[in-house]
């Protein structure tokens, strides 16, 4: 019974990580983080280690991800190439 | 080709990472063979109940014998809450301007009306009874941070004013040196705990463990609401 | 039914904690925008600390806290888990939350001067 639990929670923890870094819109992104911290804080309870299962749960759920949504809210939102180039092929028409 | 490079590279520093840990085993009792060698954890965990008499050994490790460390944590964690200030600096300082355009719904305003109180409370009593049971000075602040986060994301015009802020962390560092100072007295070292034990389970138990675990506290919340609140107060050009 | 399987879960802690480290790393060293490296930092700093207290873990051993039923079970015989790199991963993650902090404001600061966050057109324009 645990250890089902235990691999659920791994596969996820996984997927979220992928998620986290292939992804183009980066609000998605840190949300995946967010999971990520979340997950961990349930292994870390597991693992019979709850002062830091407290600690993980408090600043890498709430405190990381407010201070990403902020910063993306400042500077940009979708993670793109940019349109023109600045070298000299586009000049040779 | 250059990600096929990244990746070949990465499973040759994979494989040689995990072969270290599966070499160690999960959940062995022993690390030594050497059955005469007596791990530092026998000797932690017998020393917490029968000379300090608190209950968690991991407030005891990170407050009494690795409590160096815990200074040095503290005087990181104060220099990245200075760089970030001076990074964000802005010459003309528009008071009153935020990220935060309007108040939330009423739903959300007369909630977070009710649940601040009992964040702070929460808060409070995780950082005091930290030597009784899981918790403690760092978790307990980051709560009392969180409380904060919730009303300056609620309320357009809640503030919250930088020398309160700064007088409560100053006077907090202050007490954390200062009784690690006390500790020479009677011939002994810094941060050696001078009160008495007590008895098990009790608030008034550990010497000056609750003293230095209140402080950083104190400490830590006011320090991160710190953060939130410069951090929220960055006016940006787009709104994404 | 669970002796059956803890053979097993050796391999999957250890393997996947590893397998985040690498996944955060690999998001480090290919992508081009600076939030993006930032998030993989992020990433690798939570895979290396499940590492840690993964290797304190003592098989049906219980949390390092004595109050009255932790007494009881002391005397019982039942064994306590490794409290020392649970002390050390606290500091761990506290300051891996200010070095975020302190790479986001580096983060807006650049935005302010070039207005891009790729970084080979911050290589090519002047100042």
């Amino acid at each position: 019974m645990a250890f089902i639990l235990i691999a659920v929670l791994l596969l996820l923890m996984i997927a979220a990580a992928i998620y986290a870094v292939v992804q183009k819109d980066l609000l998605y992104a840190v949300i995946a983080t967010g999971i990520i911290s979340l997950v961990l804080s349930i292994l870390f309870y597991l693992l019979q280690a709850p002062d830091v299962a407290l600690t993980e749960a408090a600043i890498g759920v709430a405190l990381t991800t407010i201070i990403f949504v902020i910063t993306i809210r400042n500077t940009e939102r979708m993670e793109d190439e940019p349109q023109n180039d600045n070298n000299i092929k586009s000049e040779v028409k | 080709m250059k990600k096929i490079l990244v990746i070949l590279l990465l499973a040759v520093v994979g494989f040689y990472i995990a072969g270290t840990f599966f070499d160690i085993g999960f959940g062995n009792s022993h690390f030594v063979k050497n059955d005469a060698i007596k791990p530092v954890k026998d000797t932690y965990l017998q020393q917490t109940v029968q000379e300090l008499k608190v209950s968690n050994t991991v407030t005891s490790i990170v407050v009494n014998f690795r409590g160096f460390d815990t200074l040095g944590e503290v005087t990181v964690l104060f220099l990245s809450v200075t760089a970030l200030g001076s990074i964000l600096y802005k010459k003309r300082h528009h008071v009153g301007e935020r990220s935060v355009l309007f108040s939330a719904s009423s739903i959300v305003t007369s909630g977070s009306k009710l649940l601040f109180p009992a964040i702070v409370l929460l808060g409070t009593y995780v950082f005091i009874h930290g030597h009784l049971s899981p918790g403690g000075g760092f978790q307990g602040g980051v709560i009392i941070a969180t409380g904060f986060l919730l009303m300056l994301l609620a309320y357009e015009n809640y503030s919250v004013s930088h020398t309160s802020l700064a007088i409560v962390e100053s006077l907090a560092g202050v007490t954390f040196a200062g009784v690690g100072l006390l500790g020479y007295m009677n011939g002994g070292t810094f941060l050696q705990n001078f009160l008495p034990a007590g008895t098990l389970n009790d608030l008034f138990s550990g010497g000056v463990i609750p003293i230095i675990y209140i402080a950083v506290g104190f400490k830590v919340a006011a320090e991160l609401t710190g953060v939130i609140y410069t951090v929220l107060n960055e006016k940006g050009e787009n709104h994404g | 039914m669970d002796n059956m399987f803890y053979q097993y879960l050796d391999y999957a802690i250890y393997s996947s904690a590893v397998l985040v480290i690498l996944i955060g790393l690999y998001g480090a060293l290919v992508k081009r925008s600076l939030l993006k490296i930032v998030i993989g930092l992020s990433i690798m700093e939570a895979g290396v600390n499940l590492l840690f207290v993964a290797v304190g873990y003592l098989k049906n051993g219980t949390a390092p806290i004595f109050s009255a039923k932790g007494i009881e079970m002391a005397e019982n015989g039942i064994k306590m888990v490794d409290p020392v790199p649970q002390a050390l991963v606290l500091t761990a993650i506290v300051i891996g939350f200010g070095v975020t902090a302190v790479a986001l404001s580096l983060v807006i600061r650049l935005w302010r001067h070039h207005h891009t966050l790729y970084i080979d057109e911050i290589k090519n324009l002047k100042w």
